[in-house]
């Protein structure tokens, strides 16, 4: 699905990445954890293609990364579903309109959609909020917002950075059972967060993988998680 | 074609995922006016250099005078005499002297309406219209020289030529105007493009994390550019014809001024300067998105 074989970056001179090898298998659950600046951002957005290793070898639902033109790339990314931290919205439309957004630039019909579309953001608990602006949300609104339009395409794979970074114990605790939620449905789930306690809960509910990534190499992290 | 066709249509969509303000609206409709009332008069020179051209060209070449400069004594002779030659060339349809009265008339904007003609050693003319391909110059200066010594054939040729240059010229100046015109609509459209598609990083960051191809992210820009770009030529094509159609009439301005303008069907012609300037936005769009977006990360 996704895999990292030997892979490394570097921003300028800093080394971030070395050698990581690491391979998301369809269905799996994955947490990444770290300390803040170990590399997991940089990590998850050689999984999305954002960024390109400078070493080794990342493969992409079965493609080089490097291989992928563009518009190759475009594609994939609306098969791997993205939760970044700052949720990164289209201001100026409403909520539906940006979870809306992968349809719409994939070009299928959104009218047609529609009710897809209202009953994916009564899962997450938005449907009075549909109608809001982004800056009129919560941070726990804007999370499950932005987790809303990462799986409006069906997305085999979900990958979220620090989802719960600017939210409440409550709201993550939400936030984390929609994740597994989905991934019982069989998606493939990455969480990047740094956040021990989501980790523990999740575990109750969910068989995950924890990746420690210090010193710019992943390793499974221990018992003690 | 495709699109074309999607930009016309309006590519809902795509043109809704950018912003709407910024100065960039206001730039590119006012530049879009600008040029297009500019580039009415420009094609309104063209034309009107084009008729003028065509217009002195038929005139003097039809055209031509026999000046008889003889003491007073054989001036009447030696008129004859050309008049007779005249009318067995080939080539010249009919021949006339000028009575004094024309004469008069010619000289009165230089000398004043009270010219005492009969009083100044002034020549008699003749003028010449020319028949079918005209007649052979040289062979009726050599006639005249022998029948009527006095007589001096003018063909108009000498200032004929230089009068055709400058008005060819000044129609090819038109046509650059227009085609400089058009560049600099293009350069400024590109520059509020490139302006509009750094304003909106991250709105096009978002796109493509999203999923969307360059050329998605392209269309909502050069949508919108388009747009205003015809609809800023629309507003700057109205106003200039309403200029052009208040310059003064014929009767009133008299030479040039009164070719500067349109006439039946070229009414028409700058109706095309708004979807030229919208093919011009179009295309300066869709190159400097493409452009950009390839360089962005």
């Amino acid at each position: 699905m996704i895999e990292l074989h030997k892979a490394g970056y570097s921003y300028g001179q800093d080394a971030i990445l070395r050698d990581v090898s690491l391979q998301l298998a369809p269905g799996s659950f994955h947490f990444l954890t770290g300390p803040s600046g170990a590399g997991k951002s940089t990590l998850l957005k050689l999984c999305y293609g954002d960024l390109l290793a400078n070493t080794g070898a990342v493969k992409l639902l079965g493609q080089d990364a490097r291989d992928l033109s563009r518009d190759a790339l475009a594609k994939v990314r609306q098969r791997i579903g993205v939760v970044h931290q700052d949720c990164q919205f289209l201001d100026h439309l409403s909520i539906t309109q940006n979870v809306a957004l992968p349809l719409a630039v994939s070009g299928r019909d959104v009218e047609a959609e529609a009710e897809n579309l209202a009953q994916l953001l009564a899962w997450v608990g938005l449907s009075p909020r549909a109608h809001a602006l982004p800056p009129e949300l919560s941070g726990g609104e804007r999370q499950r917002a932005a987790l809303a339009r990462a799986i409006i395409m069906g997305p085999d794979v979900i990958l979220a950075d620090e989802p719960t970074g600017n939210v409440d114990w409550e709201m993550s605790q939400r936030l984390l059972s929609l994740l597994v939620e989905l991934n019982k449905m069989g998606k493939t789930v990455l969480i990047a967060t740094h956040d021990l306690g989501l980790i523990r809960a999740a575990k109750a509910h969910v068989s995950a993988r924890v990746l420690r990534l210090a010193g710019g190499s992943v390793q499974l992290a221990g018992a003690d998680l | 074609m495709k699109q074309i066709w999607a930009i016309l249509s309006g590519a809902p969509d795509a043109d809704r995922v950018v912003p709407p303000t910024g100065f960039t609206v206001w730039l590119t409709v006012f530049s879009a006016a600008a040029m297009a009332f500019l580039a009415v008069f420009a094609l309104a020179l063209s034309l009107a250099t084009e008729r003028l051209s065509v217009r002195w060209g038929q005139e003097l070449a039809r055209t031509s005078t026999v000046r008889i400069s003889a003491p007073a004594a054989q001036e009447a002779l030696q008129t004859a005499a050309a008049l007779t030659v005249l009318e067995t060339t080939p080539g010249v349809a009919r021949a006339r002297a000028l009575s004094d009265a024309e004469q008069e008339a010619l000289l009165a904007p230089w000398f004043g309406a009270d010219l005492p003609l009969d009083a100044l050693p002034i020549p008699r003319l003749i003028e010449v219209v020319e028949a079918g391909a005209g007649y052979d110059a040289e062979g009726l200066r050599a006639r005249l020289a022998a029948e009527a010594p006095g007589a001096i054939l003018d063909d108009h040729t000498r200032w004929r030529r230089p009068l055709i240059e400058a008005a060819n010229r000044l129609r090819t100046i038109g046509w650059v105007s227009l085609l400089l015109i058009m560049l600099s609509m293009a350069a400024m459209i590109t520059l509020a493009a490139q302006s509009a598609l750094a304003a909106n990083a991250g709105v096009i960051r978002t796109l493509r994390l999203v999923g969307a191809r360059d050329s998605y992210i392209a269309r909502a820009f050069v949508h919108r550019f388009t747009m205003r770009a015809a609809l800023g030529a629309g507003l700057g094509t109205v106003l200039a014809m309403g200029a052009v159609a208040a310059l003064p009439t014929a009767d009133v301005a008299g030479g040039f001024l009164t070719g500067l303008g349109f006439s039946g069907a070229s009414w028409l012609l700058p109706l095309l300067i708004p979807p030229l300037a919208g093919g011009v936005g179009f295309a300066a769009t869709r190159a400097a998105a493409l452009r950009a977006l390839r360089k962005m990360p």
